[in-house]
């Protein structure tokens, strides 16, 4: 496999940076190199809230990127703000239940999902974020979905948190293209 | 080996002080460290050991002081503003051969600056910002995994040279996870052990008719505080020829050479495959040991074939000034940086040494 290079980006509470620790989890659950970089700062609920995660077969020089292979724009702020940063070619997952405008560029492939609206059906909004990571596990192959199912199962949801682990697998897999 | 873990990199230093045996933590909260007081609240009365929150960094420092020179293996942190505040004590553990170690979590200044990344500190860790002749050996690793195994080290060097002993990272480091492997966890060094294995120590247990120990950096005799000093830099010139510690890429035939330490040389790894990719070949020393520097790694250039040496670092230039004692006139030194909390990308990393090339040619 070659170096991933993706970017989640959202706003506070959204789960954002979970997601990026799954999918470092996740990565090391397959006995691949990762690093997992949040933004910090004064940062609040509502706030801005971004992370880079680098997965690779081979030991990461550089855990801070200068372009993704992959975006995640969970609102339209992140959207705004990073579209700049996606490599030619690389894949914009846009949360279009939070996103009514459309990017800019034409050298990108964008991906739409309604992760809001999609978790909600399901029975909890909280769910967008892993609803979006099923997208985003299926669209780049960057890990197997069953790594992640395990990440949930062992890291996420477990203990006083077990009860949420089925709606959590379902949001998981709801997405389709 | 232990079993890969992912830890965010304050939780794993904190972790890491803990299996080197550092018994007691005293410490106040400050961004982008605050988790490592938090961890050490958490896990170190759990282990056998002692946390105290003290009431400023000057406190905490001091309680450093004091618990190390009774024999306790201390561990204290901060970050930049309040490192700033322990430089009184780095002099006062130096002059009394106290061992202690000290982890910087930086961030941008001067002042109290800002919370994101920098290494503006580094005249404050090879300098020191306290009085009198001192030096404290201060080790830079560039990751998480680097850091842990410095700090696990850490407490055996202070040990051995009876001094202070620094490892500087920065707020990236410190809130980043990365999987890594902890060490094994030493045993802590019970009370009843202390006197036979820091003989030196305040103990209260000195055979009867033995010499007093005393634990002291006031001498008021000139004659006596000179011979002291020099006593000291007979340490430091032993931890100059033991303690270097550096990591070189690709100097033979390079084009160009960079010296970078801790994040930006992560940066700076992979904007030597960039440039690379352009035909322009790219070598780089890293320097693990800050103090003492590694002024060796630079008869390894290549100076048939180096054009230029650039120093990266994320202040307005610090370490620039030893880069040029190392390569002693030989070449033009340029600086390439940011400060303030900002760091580079690899590409802008790249086309400034274009740049720079561009110049020298």
């Amino acid at each position: 496999m070659a170096t991933h290079k993706l970017f989640i980006a959202g706003s506070g509470g959204q789960g954002i940076l979970l997601m990026g620790q799954i999918l470092t989890y996740g990565a090391m659950h397959e006995d691949l190199e990762a690093s997992f970089l949040p933004s910090y700062g004064p940062e609040m609920r509502g706030g801005t809230a971004n992370c880079t995660v680098v997965v690779s077969d081979k030991p990461i020089s550089c855990p801070l990127i200068y372009e993704a292979d992959a975006l995640v724009a969970m609102n339209l702020p992140s959207m705004l703000r990073f579209e700049p940063l996606l490599k030619r070619g690389g894949k914009l997952f846009l949360n279009t239940t939070l996103i009514e405008e459309r990017p800019k560029r034409s050298d990108i492939e964008v991906i739409d999902v309604a992760a809001n609206q999609i978790a909600m059906e399901l029975g909890n909004a909280k769910a967008a974020n892993i609803v979006m990571l099923g997208a985003l596990i299926r669209e780049t192959g960057v890990l197997q979905p069953k790594s992640i199912e395990y990440v949930l199962e062992n890291k996420v949801f477990h203990g006083k948190k077990a009860s949420l682990l089925p709606l959590n697998l379902q949001a998981f897999h709801a997405w389709q293209r | 080996m232990t079993e890969k873990v992912l830890m965010k990199g304050n939780e794993a230093f904190a972790e890491a002080a803990i299996r080197g045996g550092c018994r007691f933590y005293f410490g106040y909260p400050i961004t982008p460290q605050s988790e490592i007081p938090e961890y050490m609240s958490r896990e170190l009365a759990k282990r056998g050991g002692t946390f105290v929150q003290a009431e400023s960094e000057l406190a905490a420092v001091n309680m450093a002081y004091g618990c190390a020179a009774a024999g306790g293996n201390v561990f204290i942190s901060s970050s930049s503003p309040g490192i700033a505040l322990m430089q009184e004590g780095m002099s006062f553990l130096c002059s009394a051969e106290v061992p202690v170690v000290v982890l910087n979590v930086s961030r941008g200044g001067p002042g109290v600056g800002g919370i994101q990344p920098g290494q503006a500190d580094y005249f404050q860790a090879t300098r020191g910002g306290g009085n009198g002749d001192y030096h404290i050996p201060v080790f830079a690793p560039l990751g998480i995994q680097e850091a842990v195994d410095l700090i696990y080290e850490a407490p055996q060097i202070a040990d051995r040279y009876r001094n202070p002993v620094m490892v500087l990272v920065d707020g990236m480091m410190g809130q980043m996870m990365e999987p890594l492997r902890l060490p094994e966890a030493r045993p802590f060094v019970a009370t009843e052990e202390i006197a036979a294995y820091k003989p030196w120590s305040l103990t209260g247990k000195a055979a009867k008719g033995g010499k007093r120990r005393v634990v002291k950096s006031l001498l008021l005799k000139p004659e006596q505080l000179e011979e002291h000093v020099e006593q000291l830099f007979e340490k430091y010139a032993l931890a100059e020829k033991e303690l270097v510690r550096f990591e070189t890429i690709g100097l033979e035939k390079a084009d160009v050479v960079f010296v970078a330490f801790g994040t930006i040389s992560r940066l700076v790894a992979e904007s030597i495959e960039l440039l690379a990719a352009e035909g322009i070949r790219a070598g780089m020393i890293r320097p693990i040991s800050l103090w003492p520097f590694p002024y060796a790694a630079f008869e390894q250039i290549d100076y048939t074939t180096t054009k230029a040496v650039i120093s990266a670092e994320l202040s307005m230039g610090q370490m620039i000034g030893d880069v040029k004692m190392g390569v002693n006139g030989r070449l033009p030194v340029q600086l390439i940086h940011r400060t303030g909390g900002i760091v580079p990308t690899s590409l802008e990393i790249v086309e400034k040494t274009k740049a720079i090339l561009q110049g020298v040619k």
